[in-house]
């Protein structure tokens, strides 16, 4: 077979756009494709994907392959990774980027181990080892605890990429680039799970992934009406609530309000964490976060160590002073 | 028929270890095994031992617990039996250490349930907390041709379908496959319960059966691995935190938003 060449990216859609985690994957991709003189390739799955095309090579990706047929239309994983195999197969990328969001993090390994090849999971940056040309990958281990180089020994050179680690680059809609149409053949029966219904839980309003100032509440508020308390100084800042995993196993606020390692990923201008203590699990979920203000009586919680600014003491006084505070400078 | 239950466990070092007592050895690549304290079955993989009782109190099952390393704390793999599993399986061999790819770990216990045969049903957790790769299981289903779902918080069996609710960013998913199947479960599944007295002493008398590499017909030229660990380090974290302080907790309150207002925050 010929060498395996190209760094390719999976990308996702999100309403027929682009989706970002793939901009910010692009961002990534064109920069370990400079560093190897190869070119940026990114996959398209769908029934149709003429509209995202444009956008990929808007933000750096040289070719698309629009890896098209009808039962892409919803996402279903089997169909996806048979489809992405065939894709492997047939154009033997040396790199294949895959952003670790709620479809990536389970395609990923599978198609792997489908390729019989290793992966490098979870990784908070990817480059290129100068002298041996190969992908190095960074990534977290024990909670992020401590941070492992990684590299793949066959190719394609899988790596799992953490979302927001990477910023998209400028989108240039004057870039030139090829589309090339990647028919795939399918068979309904090739889907070994149905979903049967999907379920919405959080409360309408911002986001946890989008907003500006996310509050989160931990194990030491002690019960679930407290966090009324925090949706009340999120709704002054403009902000969503967010919690430690304590404080969802405890059954206080649904999964969905989970922060963390095993939870959610947000990068808020100003983190409030009130009466969380900081391990590392949960500080994986926000270490983009641009400043971090802790609430907790015990002045040595690890969160002191990481936070920008502290306030020793008990939430119950501090948070209602400070809500009142916050509500009069915003409308001064 | 009794349904066919399969649990893989792996032990670990424990996660809620203080801070302190995590060290990492950078020349040899390894995280120092803290001594004094001891291991536990990883957090995610009970959660997979109470799926399986849950489908056992609802329904005739045997749940054999399978798990693969270079050595083992046997009281600490013992607890899924006290908690209510029938068997356990030690795949025991130096080869089996934790440095090598999640593939080769994948293979090892895809051979031991190989060897086991018909299981309708395995049921793994999401992540290992030490490695926190999240790969072995979705890997397996690959190697065994199984149906998989991922991220179950709910597990439920019947004419002979797993039927699971699993955990999406914004809420949750039913979905379903034929068995034989593979599930991942997490934390939100529940407390795992606790093992009773009677559990215990059941356990105890209860011997694992344990299995080599060649027991298992492998041998180390299947070793070569996929990736490479190239080095391993504690990350520079950590800032100096400003405290902001008041008259009582109520003024550091003001003081605090008076802060960031300084810093044009709101
Ligand atoms: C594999 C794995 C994955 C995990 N994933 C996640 C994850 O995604 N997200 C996550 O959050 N955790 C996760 N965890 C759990 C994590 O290790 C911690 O156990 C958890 O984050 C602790 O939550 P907490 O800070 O709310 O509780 P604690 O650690 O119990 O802290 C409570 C804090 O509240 C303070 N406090 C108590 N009373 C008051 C008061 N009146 N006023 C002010 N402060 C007060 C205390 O001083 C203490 O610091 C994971 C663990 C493992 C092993
Ligand atoms: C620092 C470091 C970084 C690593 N990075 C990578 C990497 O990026 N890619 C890679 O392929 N390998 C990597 N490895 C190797 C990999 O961690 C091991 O091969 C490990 O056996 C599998 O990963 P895990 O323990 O994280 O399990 P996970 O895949 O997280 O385990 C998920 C579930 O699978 C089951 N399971 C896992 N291991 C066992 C077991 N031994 N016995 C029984 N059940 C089990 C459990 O149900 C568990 O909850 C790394 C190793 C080290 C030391």
């Amino acid at each position: 077979m010929a060498e395996a060449t190209g760094v390719l990216v999976l990308g996702e859609l999100a309403g027929g756009e682009l989706a970002s985690v793939s901009q910010e994957l692009l961002a990534a991709g064109r920069k370990l494709a400079d560093d190897l003189g190869e070119e940026l390739t990114i996959a398209l799955l769908g029934a149709s994907v003429e509209g995202a095309s444009q956008q990929a090579i808007s933000y750096g990706a040289d070719r698309v392959y629009a890896v098209t047929h009808p039962l892409l239309e919803e996402y279903q994983v089997d169909l996806n990774l048979a489809a992405l195999e065939s894709l492997c197969q047939e154009t033997n990328p040396n790199v294949l980027l895959i952003a670790r969001t709620e479809s990536g993090r389970e395609l990923a390994p599978r198609l792997a181990f489908r390729l019989g090849v290793g992966l490098a999971q979870d990784c908070l940056e990817v480059s290129v080892d100068p002298a041996a040309k190969r992908l190095l990958a960074n990534r977290p281990v024990y909670g992020g605890n401590a941070i492992a180089v990684i590299s793949c020994d066959l190719t394609p050179q899988i790596a799992a990429v953490r979302p927001k680690v990477y910023e998209p680059l400028e989108p240039d809609p004057s870039r030139q680039g090829q589309v090339v149409s990647f028919p795939v053949e399918l068979e309904s029966s090739q889907a070994r799970t149905r979903i049967v219904e999907r379920v919405e839980e959080t409360s309408t309003g911002i986001k946890l992934e989008d907003a500006r100032v996310v509050v989160s509440g931990g194990r030491g508020l002690g019960g679930p009406e407290p966090f009324a308390h925090l949706e009340e100084l999120a709704k002054v800042m403009g902000g969503a609530v967010g919690a430690s995993r304590a404080a969802v196993d405890s059954g206080w606020v649904p999964v969905a309000y989970q922060v963390g390692l095993t939870g959610k990923t947000i990068t808020p201008e100003i983190y409030i964490m009130v009466a969380i203590s900081g391990a590392s699990q949960h500080m994986a979920g926000c270490s983009g976060a641009k400043v971090i203000v802790a609430i907790n009586k015990d002045s040595e919680a690890n969160i002191f160590r990481e936070a920008r600014y502290g306030v020793v003491g008990d939430w119950e006084q501090i948070i209602p002073a400070f809500t009142a505070a916050v509500r009069e400078l915003v409308q001064s | 028929m009794a349904l066919k239950i399969g649990v893989l466990a792996k032990q670990v070092i424990d996660p809620e270890m203080p801070m302190a007592a995590f060290r990492v050895d950078s020349d040899a690549n390894k995280v120092v095994t803290p001594p004094n304290i001891p291991p536990v079955v990883n957090g995610f993989d009970e959660n997979a031992v109470e799926a399986a009782l849950l489908l056992k109190d609802a329904q005739e099952a045997t749940i054999t617990v399978i798990s693969s390393g270079t050595e083992f704390a046997l009281d600490v793999m013992k607890k899924p039996l006290s908690m209510g599993a029938d068997e356990l399986i030690l795949l025991q061999d130096d080869a089996f250490g934790n440095t090598i790819d999640s593939f080769f770990t994948a293979r090892v216990l895809a051979e031991a349930v190989r060897k086991l045969e018909g299981f309708d049903l395995i049921i793994c957790g999401r992540q290992a907390s030490d490695w926190d790769n999240a790969q072995v299981p979705l890997g397996l289903a690959e190697l065994l041709g199984l149906s998989c779902i991922a991220l179950c918080r709910k597990v439920d069996v019947s004419d002979g379908k797993v039927t699971a609710e699993c955990t999406t960013p914004d809420g949750y998913e039913v979905v379903e496959a034929d068995l034989p199947a593979l599930v991942t479960v997490s934390n939100e599944l529940g407390q795992p319960r606790y093992p009773t007295l009677r559990g215990i002493m059941a356990a105890t008398r209860k011997k694992p059966t344990i299995w080599t590499m060649s027991d298992l017909g492998m041998d180390s030229a299947e070793l070569e691995p996929r990736v490479t660990l190239r080095s391993l380090f504690v990350p520079e974290t950590g800032q100096d935190c400003e405290y902001i302080e008041g008259e009582n907790a109520a003024d550091a309150g003001r003081q605090l938003a008076l802060k960031l207002r300084e810093d044009k925050l709101i």
